[in-house]
């Protein structure tokens, strides 16, 4: 009967996990949607910095379906060319003005803050599998059906320190 | 958590209870003095049932049209339904519906009866006063209340408890106000019953206060406060927000006293004596400095 109970709450949590890890794909495929969007504006009104749209849409084009680690890499390489993006679109009041803009601005950093979420989310879930994967006596069920640790998904070192940079 | 979730739906079922009984004494009362026959006693049985099951199934619409809430449309206000969805995900519930509640105090609240069937209410002036942060810190708040299935509760316990408050006072008026002096018999025979149960309820007024003590306890908020945090991983934000709560002065004409319990802090500013009786909001300073000390 615990062993019954004790499978079927792993059950539970993997399958939570894969719902983290699909909220996460269903974000990263909206940012991957709205980039194109937001590159057509901005190349109209950027003359200088046009370095800045390449790397974007070069790291767009590493989020190819791929493992999670390769995922987590390209996704935070996204992160950080779209803000050098924001941050170069200061210079241009005509383009902070435009209306099309605005709304990609917004969008594409709830987006951001979303894949943020669906990050912790998933990064929780996987923290109550593995504990209770690691635990006893539950790691005795885990070992009998094979359940395995699951990976965390990181972030970078980079996207850590900027935490602080809020206003 | 679990247990939580657990003990909110048999509060739910118990307020159902509280309620059955209570329309049930009123019956029995008025039957015995007035009435013969069981007749008027099945008549009430089946109101009951029928206010009963609206406000299980409508109680958050009738909480919201209440409230003279709006749904939020993504143009006027995309940043508070991104944000809504994004700790939604964080908080792994479905997205609920966006209110917004025209008025300048800052305050919010959620209602549903489920996780698919659930809705967060903010104020004008909360999405005007508040910043990114704060903001956050109180949509993450209202999304435990969902979370932890305490919306079923509390908007039990607003509509139940509100259906007989509002019968109370109708009941009272048409005997202030009503024609006292008829000496028609039947009029008079009316105006007997509505003192009996107007008596009635002033008895009753302070253990349906209790009643929603007890389905709403204070402890409620402080869980909602803790998990909330959990969710933002920024406790300074709900207490900032709090704090701004607190030196607001504008009042919300909106809420009564039926419905102030859902408000994330208590929307009348002026100490009444009634709506003091229904207040079970923890003191906003002791919310503040358990946030602050996590």
């Amino acid at each position: 009967m615990y062993i019954i109970m004790a499978y079927n709450r792993f059950i539970v949590l993997r399958n939570r996990i894969n719902n983290a890890w699909s909220q996460i794909d269903v974000q990263l495929k909206r940012r991957y949607d709205l980039i194109p969007n937001l590159i057509s504006t901005v190349k109209g009104y950027v003359k200088h910095e046009k370095t800045v749209l390449t790397e974007l849409t070069k790291a767009r084009s590493q989020l190819v379906s791929g493992s999670m680690e390769q995922k987590a890499k390209a996704s935070n390489q996204i992160t950080d060319a779209l803000k050098s993006i924001f941050a170069v679109a200061e210079n241009y009041p005509q383009l902070k003005a435009n209306e099309n803009f605005k709304m990609l601005q917004e969008e594409l950093s709830g987006t951001e803050s979303k894949i943020a979420y669906a990050r912790q989310f998933y990064n929780d879930s996987v923290m109550s599998f593995n504990t209770k994967i690691q635990g006893f006596p539950t790691n005795l069920i885990a070992n009998l059906f094979k359940f395995d640790e699951k990976e965390f998904f990181k972030t970078e070192g980079k996207e850590k320190e900027n935490i602080k940079v809020e206003f | 958590m679990y247990s939580e979730i657990n003990s909110n739906k048999w509060k739910s079922v118990l307020l159902f209870f509280g309620f059955f009984i209570f329309i049930g004494i009123l019956a029995y009362v008025i039957n015995l003095l007035f009435f013969q026959g069981i007749t008027f006693i099945i008549f009430a049985a089946v109101i009951a049932v029928i206010f009963a099951l609206i406000s299980y199934y409508s109680g958050d619409k009738i909480v919201l049209a209440m409230s003279h809430a709006k749904e939020a449309n993504k143009k006027d206000h995309a940043h508070l339904i991104n944000t809504v969805e994004g700790l939604a995900i964080a908080a792994g519930i479905p997205k609920p519906k966006v209110y917004v509640i025209p008025g300048n105090q800052i305050n919010a609240f959620a209602c549903g009866r489920n996780y698919n069937n659930s809705s967060v209410a903010f104020t004008e002036g909360a999405i005007q006063k508040l910043n990114r942060q704060e903001l956050e810190g109180v949509i993450a708040h209202e999304l435990s209340h969902i979370k932890n299935y305490d919306i079923r509760v509390m908007v039990l316990a607003s509509v139940l408890v509100g259906i007989i408050v509002f019968t109370s006072e109708i009941m009272l008026r048409s005997f202030l106000f009503g024609g006292i002096g008829s000496n028609d018999n039947r009029g008079g025979r009316a105006n007997l019953i509505f003192i009996v149960i107007g008596i009635i309820l002033l008895i009753l007024a302070p253990i349906i206060a209790q009643m929603i003590k007890f389905a709403i306890s204070k402890k409620r908020e402080y869980l909602a406060d803790a998990s909330g945090a959990l969710l933002t991983r920024y406790p300074k934000g709900l207490a900032d927000a709090l704090k701004k709560i607190k030196n607001d002065t504008s009042e919300l004409k909106t809420a009564s006293s039926s419905t102030s319990h859902l408000f994330i802090s208590n929307p009348f500013k002026k100490k009444q004596w009634l709506s003091n009786m229904f207040n079970s909001h923890p003191p906003i300073d002791q919310r503040i400095q358990k946030l602050e000390s996590m």
